[in-house]
């Protein structure tokens, strides 16, 4: 509960139809896109401008009162799920797009703006800005900067991290900062930019960022390869990188995922084998066709059973935006289903995708896989029923056992999701308990009365899989 | 405000009667909020989001959230456009959703008793009774033609209205007689050699207030070629009640529409509501407890088409169309699009007119703010979304905007009428522009 004289003071701050404490908003801003995730916050509240955020976190500070900055609370990882209750802040006002500089290759936009917008404006400028999630339609650019997000295009593109130049932050303390700029070398200091993105809301909340833009590539070219054999289709992945190619797209999906993807999408996409990968390359005309081409070859080496070249622009679309609907069409066919990003470097992906079906097996679970598989970004989705507690244990022991192997095989925990709440009982995996002491303190540095978005990342020490319903 | 009484007993049949499978069903992904026009016009309110109102339903259910005044609010305001289905990868039925949780918000609810007394005449004396339909347009229409009307205008009686009703007053279309309204036909025979043999369906306010939409459809059907059958005891939808909690007495028309058309063996069963259409094709759905009708239901249901896609099925749109130079805009009718999928045909049917150039408006099928009593009972709301609605027209130059679902064609004109463009512009029903540029030709 907020007290009274709190409540007072925000509403002061931002006005009465931007304060929201009914039993309903706090319901529904209790959740974000991470099944079995659900708290409620004390108030939401949707300030206008970066003094009145400052404002806010200066009171929340002197209170102790936890803040979660949320965008439209797609992440996958509970991030924005407001653990401790506190004050849920809306960036809803933030949407505009402030400048588009043409000379120095940037964006300076606020937080609030939707991904898809930003990217249809900066293209009819004839550039490009690459990162692409999954959520892109509803995603904010602020949320794809706390969670550092990946996307389809992360193979040859990056993600995220690499198109943040420059922010605003308000510090816990009410200070508010600019990092970076319109620069393509600074190293006057500590690059504070890099280690807010991707910083889970716990460290600051992010009011302004300066993106890098490239120029619009002049073509695109989509390519569907079909296999019988899941390790064909893996094997193929590191032979395309083998021979010196990096398509802009190179994605996974296994004959389950295929199934439910066709069901919802109805575009014709086969049911009848094993894997597909999905290829994109972009760029100079002649180049693309050059690559396609060789692709197809190593794809046909690999024992592709078919390799076909999308007819038209819209047939490509169909194709990627399909992909981008795997998860959810995934989700159909059980109550519950458990996303994970467990990451490996890219050579290893055909050791991944059979690692996590023997696992599977053993564990009598169903996992579906699909992901990046050019950059050994992989999403094996488990589909579940919350109320059978019997599975949801074998689940969870899947899952740790898939960390492990990620580990072993030189990869990550997490590639593009965020460790969250979801992820936070294996952050020690990765970097260590040393290395959870260095971000621990860290956090302290910034944030000593712990406001910002407390119990994510590595708060809860204990090595548990937090999965709450209600 | 709702008394604990009524909040337990609405949070227990929710525990009741909820479909928990399908609330489990939403994965929560949010891929529904860019769709949704209450979430957009609301301010990016989650509260008025799909994602949000599913949220909550299942709170109630899980017993952590009581269903208060802003639980009821949040599924008022929703418009039923069901706009988040067809975008929703999960494919949760939200339409079932929303209908289920209606459903027991109103018939637990204690209604003030002018409430309970303007719903009993609604729902039970008027719409499922069509002769109580043709007496209340034909009062309409004695209102229209004796000089009342005129006089109503002059009194400024009118001012005494909120504005959406004072502008729907202008708005309504000239009704028929009242003999004209009872003497309705229950056969024709193709016109030109037959290729199908349909049923006409001909809902309650199509066949009182918009019977000249009726007559063309069904001369449109008979011109490409099909021999109809009109059944006598066919009656409303039930959409409206369905829409409106009122599930029970749907069930009781939706039974008796089954029994009207079982005996008329036909190809298909033609509707020209959208509203209508998507309602008729989930009598499946609405009967699904009851075995002995199910069966019946699922028959009944496949044999459901709009009337453009008939058309288009029997090659109407190669005809020779014809209408004088002029821009044409379609608004999508939001039932006919996400539930019977039907958006394709409209289209390509006014793609086919001779003179008729075809501009495509931004957002056409994001709902037009009418849904059934909707711009009534929530008129603020209603007019914002019509308002954006108006400006997407506006800016596609049209002089004719087409529409196909008598709910969609009153609320542009109610937008036209807003905007002072009723000079200028106009708002048709399909059927009615199609068999104006079908008879045409015969002058040409």
């Amino acid at each position: 509960m907020i007290q009274e004289h709190i409540k007072k003071e925000l509403l002061e701050i931002v006005g009465k139809e931007n304060f929201q404490d009914s039993k309903t908003s706090l319901l529904t801003y209790s959740y974000d896109a991470t099944p079995g995730f659900q708290s409620l916050p004390d108030a939401v509240v949707s300030p206008r401008n970066s003094e009145e955020v400052a404002k806010i976190v200066k009171l929340c500070n002197e209170h102790n009162i936890p803040i979660v900055p949320r965008g439209s609370g797609t992440n996958l990882c509970a991030g924005t799920t407001p653990l401790h209750g506190g004050i849920v802040l809306l960036m809803k006002h933030f949407n505009r797009i402030l400048e588009i500089d043409e000379e120095n290759l940037t964006v300076r936009t606020q937080p609030g703006v939707i991904t898809q917008t930003l990217i249809e404006t900066i293209e009819q400028r004839g550039l490009f800005y690459p990162p692409d999630p999954s959520s892109m339609k509803i995603s904010q650019i602020g949320g794809n900067i706390n969670e550092n997000s990946g996307g389809l295009r992360g193979l040859k593109y990056g993600v995220t991290r690499d198109y943040v130049m420059g922010l605003e932050i308000v510090l816990p303390n009410g200070e508010i900062i600019r990092t970076g700029g319109k620069l393509a070398k600074d190293v006057a200091g500590y690059d504070l930019t890099r280690l807010f993105v991707g910083s889970e809301g716990t460290l600051g909340i992010v009011t302004e960022a300066t993106l890098k833009l490239v120029p619009k590539p002049e073509t695109k070219k989509t390519m569907l390869v079909l296999y019988q054999d899941l390790d064909a289709a893996a094997r193929s992945v590191s032979a395309i990188i083998a021979n010196r190619i990096i398509p802009a797209t190179l994605e996974f999906l296994d004959q389950p995922t295929l199934k439910a993807v066709e069901d919802f999408a109805q575009i014709g996409l086969p049911t009848n084998v094993k894997a597909v990968l999905l290829i994109e390359q972009d760029g100079i005309e002649s180049v693309v066709n050059k690559d396609m081409e060789l692709i197809a070859t190593i794809c046909r080496e690999n024992d592709a059973v078919e390799v076909t070249l999308a007819k038209s622009s819209e047939e490509a679309d169909a194709l990627t935006t399909a992909r981008r609907s795997a998860l959810s069409a995934l989700s159909r066919l059980r109550p519950t289903t458990i996303l994970e990003d467990a990451t490996v470097p890219r050579s290893e992906i055909a050791k991944m995708v059979s690692a996590i079906q023997e696992i599977s097996e053993r564990h009598q679970v169903t996992i579906c896989t699909f992901g990046h598989a050019g950059d050994g970004n992989l999403h094996p989705t488990c589909l579940t029923d919350i109320r059978d507690k019997d599975e949801m244990k074998r689940v969870e022991n899947a899952f740790e056992e898939i960390f492990h192997k990620a580990i072993e095989l030189g990869g990550t925990i997490t590639g593009e999701h965020g460790v969250g709440a979801m992820k936070l009982p294996y952050l020690h995996l990765k970097v260590g308990e040393a290395g959870i002491d260095v971000m621990r303190n860290i956090k302290q540095a910034f944030d000593p009365n712990n406001i910002m978005n407390p119990g994510k990342v590595f708060e809860e020490l204990e090595r548990k899989r937090v999965v709450v319903q209600k | 405000m709702m008394k604990t009484a009524e909040k337990e007993r609405i949070t227990q049949e929710f525990q009741e009667k909820m479909d928990y499978d399908e609330l489990l069903n939403c994965m929560r992904c949010g891929f529904c909020l860019p769709s949704c026009p209450t979430y957009i016009e609301s301010g990016m309110d989650e509260a008025h989001s799909p994602r949000g109102r599913i949220a909550m339903m299942k709170a109630v259910v899980d017993g952590v959230l009581e269903p208060d005044d802003d639980v009821k609010r949040s599924l008022d305001l929703c418009l039923g456009c069901r706009a988040c289905e067809p975008v929703c990868p999960s494919g949760v039925k939200y339409g079932h959703l929303l209908e289920q949780a209606r459903d027991i918000i109103y018939q637990s609810k204690k209604k003030s008793v002018p409430e309970k007394a303007a719903r009993k005449v609604v729902f039970q004396d008027l719409f499922p009774h069509q002769n109580r339909m043709v007496a209340a347009t034909s009062l309409l229409g004695f209102y229209q033609r004796s000089g009342l009307q005129k006089i109503a205008r002059k009194s400024g009686i009118m001012n005494f209205f909120p504005e959406t009703l004072r502008t729907m007053e202008k708005i309504l279309p000239s009704v028929p007689k009242k003999k004209e309204l009872r003497n309705r036909p229950h056969y024709l025979p193709a016109l030109i050699n037959q290729k199908k043999k349909v049923a006409f369906f001909s809902g309650c306010l199509m066949d009182t207030v918009f019977m000249k939409t009726n007559d063309a459809s069904m001369k449109l059907l008979q011109y490409a070629g099909c021999e109809i059958v009109i059944p006598e005891t066919q009656n409303c939808c039930g959409a409206l009640h369905g829409h409106s909690g009122e599930r029970e007495k749907a069930k009781e028309m939706a039974k008796n529409n089954i029994e009207a058309f079982e005996l008329a063996e036909v190809d298909y069963i033609i509707t020209n509501a959208g509203g209508c259409g998507a309602f008729l094709v989930d009598y499946g759905y609405l009967l699904k407890d009851e075995p002995e009708w199910a069966e019946r239901a699922a028959k009944f249901s496949v044999k459901i088409k709009d009337i453009t896609s008939i058309l288009v099925e029997l090659d109407f749109h190669k005809e020779e169309l014809h209408l004088e130079n002029q821009v044409v805009t379609y608004q999508d009718s939001c039932h006919l699009k996400n539930g019977q999928k039907t958006f394709m045909e409209p289209r390509k049917l006014l793609q086919s007119i001779q003179g008729v150039t075809y501009v495509e408006m931004y957002d056409a099928s994001r709902c037009c703010g009418s849904a059934g009593i909707y711009n009534i009972v929530e008129s603020e709301m209603s007019m914002q979304i019509l308002d954006y609605k108006m400006q997407q027209t506006i800016k596609t130059d049209a002089k004719t905007i087409v529409t196909a679902n008598p709910g969609c064609l009153l609320q542009m004109k109610l937008g036209i009428e807003r905007e002072g463009l009723s000079n200028s512009v106009r708002a048709v029903h399909i059927v009615d522009f199609l068999l104006e540029a079908y008879e045409n030709k015969a002058i040409n």
